[in-house]
Protein backbone atom coordinates (compact mmCIF):
# COMPACT_ATOMS: atom_id res chain seq x y z
CA UNK A 1 0.00 0.00 0.00
CA UNK A 2 2.97 2.29 0.46
CA UNK A 3 1.69 3.53 3.81
CA UNK A 4 4.02 5.36 6.16
CA UNK A 5 3.51 3.83 9.57
CA UNK A 6 3.94 5.25 13.07
CA UNK A 7 3.47 3.77 16.48
CA UNK A 8 0.27 5.15 18.02
CA UNK A 9 -0.41 3.85 21.50
CA UNK A 10 1.06 0.48 20.61
CA UNK A 11 -0.70 0.29 17.23
CA UNK A 12 1.14 0.48 13.95
CA UNK A 13 -0.88 3.21 12.29
CA UNK A 14 -0.64 4.66 8.82
CA UNK A 15 0.05 8.44 8.88
CA UNK A 16 -0.48 8.61 5.17
CA UNK A 17 -0.83 6.46 2.08
CA UNK A 18 -0.68 8.59 -1.07
CA UNK A 19 -0.21 11.92 0.74
CA UNK A 20 -2.17 13.86 3.35
CA UNK A 21 -3.47 16.54 0.95
CA UNK A 22 -4.62 14.05 -1.67
CA UNK A 23 -6.35 11.95 1.00
CA UNK A 24 -7.95 15.01 2.60
CA UNK A 25 -9.39 16.20 -0.71
CA UNK A 26 -10.63 12.71 -1.57
CA UNK A 27 -12.79 12.73 1.57
CA UNK A 28 -14.13 16.24 0.92
CA UNK A 29 -14.83 15.70 -2.78
CA UNK A 30 -15.47 11.96 -3.18
CA UNK A 31 -14.71 9.24 -0.64
CA UNK A 32 -11.90 8.10 1.63
CA UNK A 33 -11.48 5.13 3.91
CA UNK A 34 -9.77 4.89 7.29
CA UNK A 35 -8.71 1.84 9.28
CA UNK A 36 -9.59 2.99 12.78
CA UNK A 37 -9.51 -0.41 14.43
CA UNK A 38 -7.44 1.07 17.24
CA UNK A 39 -10.60 2.73 18.59
CA UNK A 40 -11.98 1.03 21.70
CA UNK A 41 -15.40 -0.52 22.27
CA UNK A 42 -17.15 -1.06 25.58
CA UNK A 43 -20.56 -2.73 25.88
CA UNK A 44 -22.95 -2.19 28.77
CA UNK A 45 -25.80 -4.63 29.30
CA UNK A 46 -28.43 -5.22 31.93
CA UNK A 47 -31.88 -4.05 32.98
CA UNK A 48 -30.33 -0.90 34.47
CA UNK A 49 -27.82 -0.23 31.67
CA UNK A 50 -29.42 3.17 31.03
CA UNK A 51 -28.89 4.17 34.67
CA UNK A 52 -25.16 3.45 34.48
CA UNK A 53 -24.73 5.17 31.10
CA UNK A 54 -26.67 8.21 32.21
CA UNK A 55 -24.74 8.52 35.46
CA UNK A 56 -21.31 7.97 33.86
CA UNK A 57 -21.80 10.07 30.73
CA UNK A 58 -22.85 13.72 30.42
CA UNK A 59 -25.35 13.55 27.56
CA UNK A 60 -28.84 12.20 28.12
CA UNK A 61 -29.02 8.61 26.88
CA UNK A 62 -32.69 8.40 27.89
CA UNK A 63 -33.42 10.55 24.83
CA UNK A 64 -31.96 7.91 22.49
CA UNK A 65 -34.16 5.64 20.44
CA UNK A 66 -33.00 2.14 19.59
CA UNK A 67 -30.61 2.54 16.66
CA UNK A 68 -29.59 6.06 17.61
CA UNK A 69 -26.18 7.34 18.70
CA UNK A 70 -24.99 10.43 20.57
CA UNK A 71 -21.74 12.20 21.34
CA UNK A 72 -21.05 12.28 25.06
CA UNK A 73 -18.33 12.55 27.69
CA UNK A 74 -17.04 10.67 30.70
CA UNK A 75 -15.88 13.08 33.41
CA UNK A 76 -13.81 12.89 36.54
CA UNK A 77 -15.40 14.08 39.76
CA UNK A 78 -13.56 17.40 39.30
CA UNK A 79 -15.23 17.93 35.92
CA UNK A 80 -12.26 17.19 33.63
CA UNK A 81 -12.54 14.72 30.76
CA UNK A 82 -11.85 11.02 31.21
CA UNK A 83 -12.74 10.71 27.52
CA UNK A 84 -15.15 11.77 24.82
CA UNK A 85 -17.26 8.90 23.52
CA UNK A 86 -20.05 7.82 21.20
CA UNK A 87 -23.01 6.10 22.89
CA UNK A 88 -25.13 3.80 20.71
CA UNK A 89 -28.43 2.41 22.00
CA UNK A 90 -28.63 -1.15 20.72
CA UNK A 91 -31.57 -2.24 22.91
CA UNK A 92 -33.26 -0.89 26.04
CA UNK A 93 -30.84 -2.99 28.09
CA UNK A 94 -27.78 -2.72 25.83
CA UNK A 95 -25.51 0.25 25.02
CA UNK A 96 -22.46 0.16 22.76
CA UNK A 97 -19.73 2.74 23.44
CA UNK A 98 -16.99 3.76 21.02
CA UNK A 99 -14.08 5.28 22.94
CA UNK A 100 -10.58 6.59 22.23
CA UNK A 101 -7.83 4.02 21.81
CA UNK A 102 -5.44 5.55 24.31
CA UNK A 103 -8.17 5.85 26.95
CA UNK A 104 -9.96 2.54 26.58
CA UNK A 105 -8.53 0.74 29.64
CA UNK A 106 -9.00 3.87 31.76
CA UNK A 107 -12.59 4.26 30.50
CA UNK A 108 -13.36 0.64 31.26
CA UNK A 109 -12.05 0.92 34.83
CA UNK A 110 -13.90 4.20 35.26
CA UNK A 111 -17.21 2.68 34.15
CA UNK A 112 -16.70 -0.36 36.36
CA UNK A 113 -16.00 1.86 39.36
CA UNK A 114 -19.29 3.71 38.81
CA UNK A 115 -21.30 0.53 38.23
CA UNK A 116 -23.52 0.30 41.29
CA UNK A 117 -26.37 -1.12 39.18
CA UNK A 118 -24.86 -4.55 38.61
CA UNK A 119 -24.65 -4.02 34.85
CA UNK A 120 -22.39 -6.16 32.71
CA UNK A 121 -19.54 -3.92 31.54
CA UNK A 122 -17.57 -5.63 28.79
CA UNK A 123 -14.19 -4.54 27.40
CA UNK A 124 -15.17 -5.43 23.84
CA UNK A 125 -12.30 -3.89 21.81
CA UNK A 126 -10.75 -7.25 20.85
CA UNK A 127 -14.03 -8.26 19.21
CA UNK A 128 -14.20 -5.25 16.88
CA UNK A 129 -12.31 -3.74 14.01
CA UNK A 130 -13.54 -0.36 12.76
CA UNK A 131 -13.49 0.99 9.22
CA UNK A 132 -14.65 4.53 8.46
CA UNK A 133 -15.90 5.28 4.94
CA UNK A 134 -16.28 9.04 4.64
CA UNK A 135 -17.20 11.56 1.99
CA UNK A 136 -20.03 12.53 -0.37
CA UNK A 137 -19.67 9.23 -2.26
CA UNK A 138 -19.49 7.09 0.90
CA UNK A 139 -23.08 5.91 0.66
CA UNK A 140 -22.75 4.88 -3.00
CA UNK A 141 -19.55 3.01 -2.15
CA UNK A 142 -20.94 1.14 0.83
CA UNK A 143 -24.26 0.41 -0.91
CA UNK A 144 -22.42 -2.02 -3.20
CA UNK A 145 -21.39 -4.13 -0.21
CA UNK A 146 -24.61 -4.36 1.79
CA UNK A 147 -28.34 -4.88 1.38
CA UNK A 148 -29.04 -2.53 4.31
CA UNK A 149 -31.00 0.54 3.20
CA UNK A 150 -28.30 3.13 3.88
CA UNK A 151 -30.45 6.08 2.82
CA UNK A 152 -32.77 5.22 5.72
CA UNK A 153 -29.95 5.61 8.27
CA UNK A 154 -29.99 9.24 9.36
CA UNK A 155 -27.02 11.18 10.72
CA UNK A 156 -26.07 9.77 14.13
CA UNK A 157 -28.22 6.67 13.71
CA UNK A 158 -27.03 3.13 13.02
CA UNK A 159 -28.29 -0.22 11.76
CA UNK A 160 -27.11 -3.75 12.35
CA UNK A 161 -26.83 -5.79 9.19
CA UNK A 162 -24.26 -7.41 6.94
CA UNK A 163 -21.39 -5.97 4.94
CA UNK A 164 -19.77 -8.39 2.48
CA UNK A 165 -21.78 -11.12 4.19
CA UNK A 166 -20.25 -10.42 7.61
CA UNK A 167 -22.26 -9.08 10.57
CA UNK A 168 -21.66 -5.35 10.88
CA UNK A 169 -22.85 -2.37 12.86
CA UNK A 170 -23.26 0.43 10.33
CA UNK A 171 -23.30 3.87 11.95
CA UNK A 172 -23.80 7.14 10.08
CA UNK A 173 -21.13 8.89 12.13
CA UNK A 174 -17.63 10.15 11.50
CA UNK A 175 -14.71 12.34 12.44
CA UNK A 176 -14.25 14.27 9.21
CA UNK A 177 -17.08 16.78 8.89
CA UNK A 178 -18.42 14.86 5.90
CA UNK A 179 -21.28 12.44 5.47
CA UNK A 180 -20.15 8.87 5.94
CA UNK A 181 -20.26 5.64 7.86
CA UNK A 182 -18.32 3.90 10.57
CA UNK A 183 -18.44 0.11 10.39
CA UNK A 184 -17.88 -2.12 13.41
CA UNK A 185 -17.04 -5.67 12.35
CA UNK A 186 -15.26 -8.72 13.73
CA UNK A 187 -11.51 -8.33 13.09
CA UNK A 188 -11.29 -11.47 10.91
CA UNK A 189 -13.65 -9.90 8.35
CA UNK A 190 -12.00 -6.47 8.25
CA UNK A 191 -9.29 -7.09 5.60
CA UNK A 192 -11.87 -8.51 3.18
CA UNK A 193 -14.25 -5.59 3.72
CA UNK A 194 -11.38 -3.11 3.32
CA UNK A 195 -10.39 -4.62 -0.02
CA UNK A 196 -14.00 -4.82 -1.21
CA UNK A 197 -14.64 -1.19 -0.31
CA UNK A 198 -11.49 -0.10 -2.18
CA UNK A 199 -12.84 -1.83 -5.29
CA UNK A 200 -16.37 -0.54 -4.75
CA UNK A 201 -15.15 3.03 -4.41
CA UNK A 202 -12.67 2.89 -7.27
CA UNK A 203 -15.04 4.52 -9.76
CA UNK A 204 -15.44 7.45 -7.35
CA UNK A 205 -11.71 7.80 -6.71
CA UNK A 206 -11.65 6.31 -3.21
CA UNK A 207 -8.38 6.76 -1.31
CA UNK A 208 -7.16 4.88 1.74
CA UNK A 209 -6.48 7.59 4.31
CA UNK A 210 -4.15 7.78 7.30
CA UNK A 211 -4.01 9.61 10.60
CA UNK A 212 -2.62 12.74 8.96
CA UNK A 213 -5.73 13.39 6.86
CA UNK A 214 -7.97 12.32 9.73
CA UNK A 215 -6.43 15.13 11.76
CA UNK A 216 -6.72 17.88 9.11
CA UNK A 217 -10.33 16.86 8.41
CA UNK A 218 -11.41 16.82 12.05
CA UNK A 219 -9.61 20.11 12.75
CA UNK A 220 -11.48 21.86 9.91
CA UNK A 221 -14.73 20.49 11.36
CA UNK A 222 -13.65 21.55 14.91
CA UNK A 223 -14.03 18.07 16.33
CA UNK A 224 -12.14 17.62 19.60
CA UNK A 225 -9.11 15.35 19.93
CA UNK A 226 -8.38 13.95 23.38
CA UNK A 227 -5.01 15.18 24.63
CA UNK A 228 -5.41 18.39 22.60
CA UNK A 229 -8.74 20.23 22.97
CA UNK A 230 -9.85 18.07 25.89
CA UNK A 231 -8.10 16.26 28.71
CA UNK A 232 -8.37 15.72 32.47
CA UNK A 233 -7.73 19.43 33.14
CA UNK A 234 -10.45 20.76 30.81
CA UNK A 235 -14.20 20.70 31.38
CA UNK A 236 -16.90 20.45 28.67
CA UNK A 237 -18.01 24.00 29.51
CA UNK A 238 -14.54 25.31 28.65
CA UNK A 239 -14.23 23.14 25.54
CA UNK A 240 -17.37 24.51 23.89
CA UNK A 241 -19.09 21.20 24.56
CA UNK A 242 -21.82 22.38 26.93
CA UNK A 243 -24.28 20.94 24.39
CA UNK A 244 -23.31 17.38 25.39
CA UNK A 245 -23.95 18.13 29.07
CA UNK A 246 -27.62 17.74 30.05
CA UNK A 247 -28.14 19.33 33.45
CA UNK A 248 -31.87 18.61 33.36
CA UNK A 249 -31.43 14.82 33.42
CA UNK A 250 -30.49 14.48 37.10
CA UNK A 251 -27.20 13.59 38.71
CA UNK A 252 -24.13 12.45 36.79
CA UNK A 253 -20.51 11.94 37.70
CA UNK A 254 -18.73 15.31 37.63
CA UNK A 255 -21.93 17.31 37.81
CA UNK A 256 -21.18 19.06 41.10
CA UNK A 257 -17.93 20.45 39.67
CA UNK A 258 -19.70 21.73 36.55
CA UNK A 259 -22.50 23.28 38.62
CA UNK A 260 -19.85 25.11 40.61
CA UNK A 261 -18.02 26.21 37.47
CA UNK A 262 -21.27 27.52 36.01
CA UNK A 263 -21.99 29.44 39.21
CA UNK A 264 -18.54 31.00 39.51
CA UNK A 265 -18.17 31.54 35.78
CA UNK A 266 -16.17 29.77 33.09
CA UNK A 267 -12.86 31.61 32.72
CA UNK A 268 -11.43 30.24 29.50
CA UNK A 269 -12.87 29.06 26.23
CA UNK A 270 -11.78 27.27 23.10
CA UNK A 271 -11.46 29.67 20.17
CA UNK A 272 -10.77 29.13 16.49
CA UNK A 273 -8.27 31.34 14.67
CA UNK A 274 -6.79 31.94 11.25
CA UNK A 275 -3.21 33.00 10.69
CA UNK A 276 -2.87 36.42 9.09
CA UNK A 277 0.91 36.65 9.10
CA UNK A 278 3.27 34.17 7.50
CA UNK A 279 3.60 31.09 9.67
CA UNK A 280 1.76 27.99 10.78
CA UNK A 281 0.50 27.54 14.33
CA UNK A 282 1.22 24.11 15.73
CA UNK A 283 0.00 22.16 18.74
CA UNK A 284 1.42 23.62 21.94
CA UNK A 285 2.48 27.01 20.58
CA UNK A 286 1.81 29.94 22.92
CA UNK A 287 -0.79 32.60 22.18
CA UNK A 288 -0.48 36.29 23.06
CA UNK A 289 -3.24 38.85 23.50
CA UNK A 290 -2.06 42.45 23.52
CA UNK A 291 1.50 41.25 23.94
CA UNK A 292 0.87 39.12 27.03
CA UNK A 293 0.83 35.35 27.23
CA UNK A 294 -2.86 34.37 27.24
CA UNK A 295 -3.24 30.79 26.09
CA UNK A 296 -1.99 27.93 23.98
CA UNK A 297 -2.72 26.26 20.67
CA UNK A 298 -4.45 22.89 21.14
CA UNK A 299 -4.36 21.95 17.45
CA UNK A 300 -2.99 23.93 14.54
CA UNK A 301 -1.95 23.47 10.97
CA UNK A 302 -2.98 23.91 7.38
CA UNK A 303 -6.69 23.63 6.54
CA UNK A 304 -6.43 22.18 3.03
CA UNK A 305 -10.09 22.80 2.14
CA UNK A 306 -9.83 26.47 3.06
CA UNK A 307 -6.32 27.13 1.84
CA UNK A 308 -5.58 28.80 5.16
CA UNK A 309 -3.54 28.04 8.23
CA UNK A 310 -5.89 27.65 11.18
CA UNK A 311 -5.94 26.46 14.75
CA UNK A 312 -7.81 26.09 17.99
CA UNK A 313 -6.58 27.65 21.20
CA UNK A 314 -7.63 28.28 24.77
CA UNK A 315 -8.04 31.96 25.64
CA UNK A 316 -9.46 33.90 28.56
CA UNK A 317 -13.21 34.08 28.02
CA UNK A 318 -13.18 37.81 27.31
CA UNK A 319 -10.62 37.34 24.51
CA UNK A 320 -12.23 34.28 22.93
CA UNK A 321 -14.95 35.89 20.82
CA UNK A 322 -14.58 35.99 17.04
CA UNK A 323 -12.84 38.91 15.36
CA UNK A 324 -10.13 39.48 17.96
CA UNK A 325 -6.55 40.11 17.00
CA UNK A 326 -4.14 37.64 18.63
CA UNK A 327 -0.54 36.59 18.07
CA UNK A 328 0.83 33.07 17.92
CA UNK A 329 4.44 32.55 18.97
CA UNK A 330 6.05 30.69 16.08
CA UNK A 331 9.65 29.84 17.00
CA UNK A 332 9.70 32.82 19.37
CA UNK A 333 8.33 35.23 16.77
CA UNK A 334 4.82 36.62 17.33
CA UNK A 335 2.77 36.08 14.16
CA UNK A 336 -0.57 37.86 13.63
CA UNK A 337 -3.77 35.84 13.74
CA UNK A 338 -7.46 36.58 14.22
CA UNK A 339 -10.13 34.61 16.05
CA UNK A 340 -12.90 33.37 13.76
CA UNK A 341 -16.25 31.59 14.07
CA UNK A 342 -16.04 27.79 14.03
CA UNK A 343 -16.27 25.22 12.59
CA UNK A 344 -13.78 26.33 9.96
CA UNK A 345 -15.43 24.01 7.45
CA UNK A 346 -19.06 23.04 7.21
CA UNK A 347 -20.34 20.80 4.46
CA UNK A 348 -23.17 22.02 2.28
CA UNK A 349 -26.47 20.49 3.35
CA UNK A 350 -27.66 17.86 0.90
CA UNK B 1 18.85 10.02 -7.73
CA UNK B 2 21.52 11.63 -5.51
CA UNK B 3 23.91 13.70 -7.68
CA UNK B 4 27.56 12.69 -7.35
CA UNK B 5 28.75 16.31 -7.32
CA UNK B 6 26.59 17.22 -4.28
CA UNK B 7 27.67 16.86 -0.66
CA UNK B 8 25.15 15.88 2.01
CA UNK B 9 24.45 16.47 5.71
CA UNK B 10 23.05 14.07 8.30
CA UNK B 11 20.08 16.47 8.55
CA UNK B 12 19.27 15.79 4.89
CA UNK B 13 20.48 18.97 3.23
CA UNK B 14 22.59 18.96 0.09
CA UNK B 15 25.13 21.52 -1.16
CA UNK B 16 26.45 21.97 -4.68
CA UNK B 17 29.61 24.08 -4.96
CA UNK B 18 30.62 26.47 -7.73
CA UNK B 19 33.61 28.71 -6.91
CA UNK B 20 33.01 30.10 -3.43
CA UNK B 21 29.21 29.76 -3.67
CA UNK B 22 27.32 26.76 -2.42
CA UNK B 23 23.71 26.13 -3.49
CA UNK B 24 21.79 24.39 -0.70
CA UNK B 25 18.60 22.34 -0.71
CA UNK B 26 16.92 19.41 1.00
CA UNK B 27 17.26 15.89 -0.29
CA UNK B 28 14.69 13.79 -2.05
CA UNK B 29 14.70 11.51 1.00
CA UNK B 30 13.82 14.51 3.20
CA UNK B 31 10.89 15.63 1.04
CA UNK B 32 9.55 12.08 0.97
CA UNK B 33 9.76 11.78 4.74
CA UNK B 34 8.07 15.15 5.25
CA UNK B 35 5.20 14.57 2.85
CA UNK B 36 3.25 17.49 1.37
CA UNK B 37 5.34 20.62 2.03
CA UNK B 38 3.22 23.71 2.67
CA UNK B 39 5.60 26.32 4.08
CA UNK B 40 9.25 27.34 3.79
CA UNK B 41 11.02 29.84 6.01
CA UNK B 42 14.41 30.88 4.63
CA UNK B 43 17.14 33.24 5.86
CA UNK B 44 17.28 36.64 4.15
CA UNK B 45 19.95 37.72 1.72
CA UNK B 46 22.92 38.99 3.70
CA UNK B 47 22.20 36.81 6.72
CA UNK B 48 25.16 35.07 8.33
CA UNK B 49 24.80 31.30 8.70
CA UNK B 50 26.88 28.86 10.65
CA UNK B 51 27.77 25.29 9.89
CA UNK B 52 25.04 22.93 11.17
CA UNK B 53 23.14 25.70 12.91
CA UNK B 54 19.46 26.28 12.20
CA UNK B 55 18.92 28.70 9.32
CA UNK B 56 15.21 28.20 8.63
CA UNK B 57 12.45 25.66 8.53
CA UNK B 58 10.32 23.58 6.22
CA UNK B 59 6.82 22.55 7.21
CA UNK B 60 4.67 19.78 5.85
CA UNK B 61 0.98 19.39 6.61
CA UNK B 62 1.91 17.32 9.63
CA UNK B 63 5.25 18.53 10.93
CA UNK B 64 7.89 21.25 11.28
CA UNK B 65 11.44 20.42 10.26
CA UNK B 66 14.41 22.69 10.85
CA UNK B 67 16.89 23.54 8.12
CA UNK B 68 20.60 23.39 8.91
CA UNK B 69 23.29 25.18 6.97
CA UNK B 70 25.88 22.71 5.66
CA UNK B 71 28.59 25.42 5.83
CA UNK B 72 29.34 28.77 7.46
CA UNK B 73 29.09 31.92 5.39
CA UNK B 74 26.72 34.55 4.09
CA UNK B 75 23.44 34.06 2.27
CA UNK B 76 23.71 35.71 -1.14
CA UNK B 77 20.32 34.60 -2.46
CA UNK B 78 17.20 32.84 -1.18
CA UNK B 79 14.82 31.06 -3.55
CA UNK B 80 11.89 33.49 -3.46
CA UNK B 81 9.71 31.27 -5.63
CA UNK B 82 9.30 28.80 -2.75
CA UNK B 83 7.31 31.23 -0.60
CA UNK B 84 4.42 31.07 -3.06
CA UNK B 85 4.97 27.51 -4.22
CA UNK B 86 6.47 25.42 -1.39
CA UNK B 87 5.09 22.28 -3.06
CA UNK B 88 7.96 22.55 -5.56
CA UNK B 89 10.10 21.00 -2.83
CA UNK B 90 8.16 17.77 -3.28
CA UNK B 91 8.58 17.84 -7.03
CA UNK B 92 12.18 18.91 -7.68
CA UNK B 93 14.15 19.09 -4.41
CA UNK B 94 17.56 18.65 -6.11
CA UNK B 95 16.91 21.23 -8.82
CA UNK B 96 14.35 24.01 -9.18
CA UNK B 97 13.48 23.96 -5.47
CA UNK B 98 16.94 24.85 -4.15
CA UNK B 99 16.71 26.90 -0.95
CA UNK B 100 19.62 29.32 -0.62
CA UNK B 101 22.98 30.20 -2.12
CA UNK B 102 25.73 30.71 0.44
CA UNK B 103 29.13 32.35 -0.02
CA UNK B 104 31.06 30.07 2.27
CA UNK B 105 33.83 31.36 4.48
CA UNK B 106 35.49 28.08 5.49
CA UNK B 107 35.92 25.80 2.44
CA UNK B 108 37.48 23.10 4.64
CA UNK B 109 34.04 22.51 6.21
CA UNK B 110 32.96 20.80 2.98
CA UNK B 111 35.23 17.88 3.83
CA UNK B 112 33.01 17.00 6.79
CA UNK B 113 30.01 16.35 4.54
CA UNK B 114 28.94 13.03 3.04
CA UNK B 115 29.38 11.98 -0.56
CA UNK B 116 26.37 10.71 -2.53
CA UNK B 117 27.40 7.12 -1.83
CA UNK B 118 27.87 7.78 1.87
CA UNK B 119 24.53 9.58 2.10
CA UNK B 120 22.68 6.76 0.38
CA UNK B 121 24.23 4.29 2.77
CA UNK B 122 23.26 6.61 5.65
CA UNK B 123 19.59 6.64 4.66
CA UNK B 124 19.63 2.96 3.79
CA UNK B 125 18.80 3.59 0.15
Amino acid sequence: MGARMVDFGGWDMPVQYSGILEEHHAVRRAVGMFDVSHMGEIEIRGPEALQLVNYAATNDASRLSIGQAQYSALLYEHGGFVDDILVHKVAPDHFFLCVNAANQEKDFEHLRSLNRWDCEVEFASPRYAQIAIQGPRAQETLAKLTSVDLAAIRYYWFADGEVCGAPARIARTGYTGEDGFELYVAPQHAPRIWDAALSAGEEFGIKPCGLGARNTLRLEAKMALYGHEIDATITPLEAGLAWIVKFDKGDFHGRAALDKQKATGVRRALAGFEMRGRGIARDGYEVLVEGALAGWVTSGGPAPSLNKNVGLCYLPLEAASAGRSIQVLVRNQPVEAVTVPTPFYKRAKA
Amino acid sequence: MYPENFRYTKEHEWISVEGDIGTVGITDHAQKELGDIVYVDLPKTGAAVEKMKVMGSVESVKAVSELFSPVSGEVVEANAALAEAPEKLNLDPHGEAWLVKIRFSHPEELKDLMTAAEYQEYIGA
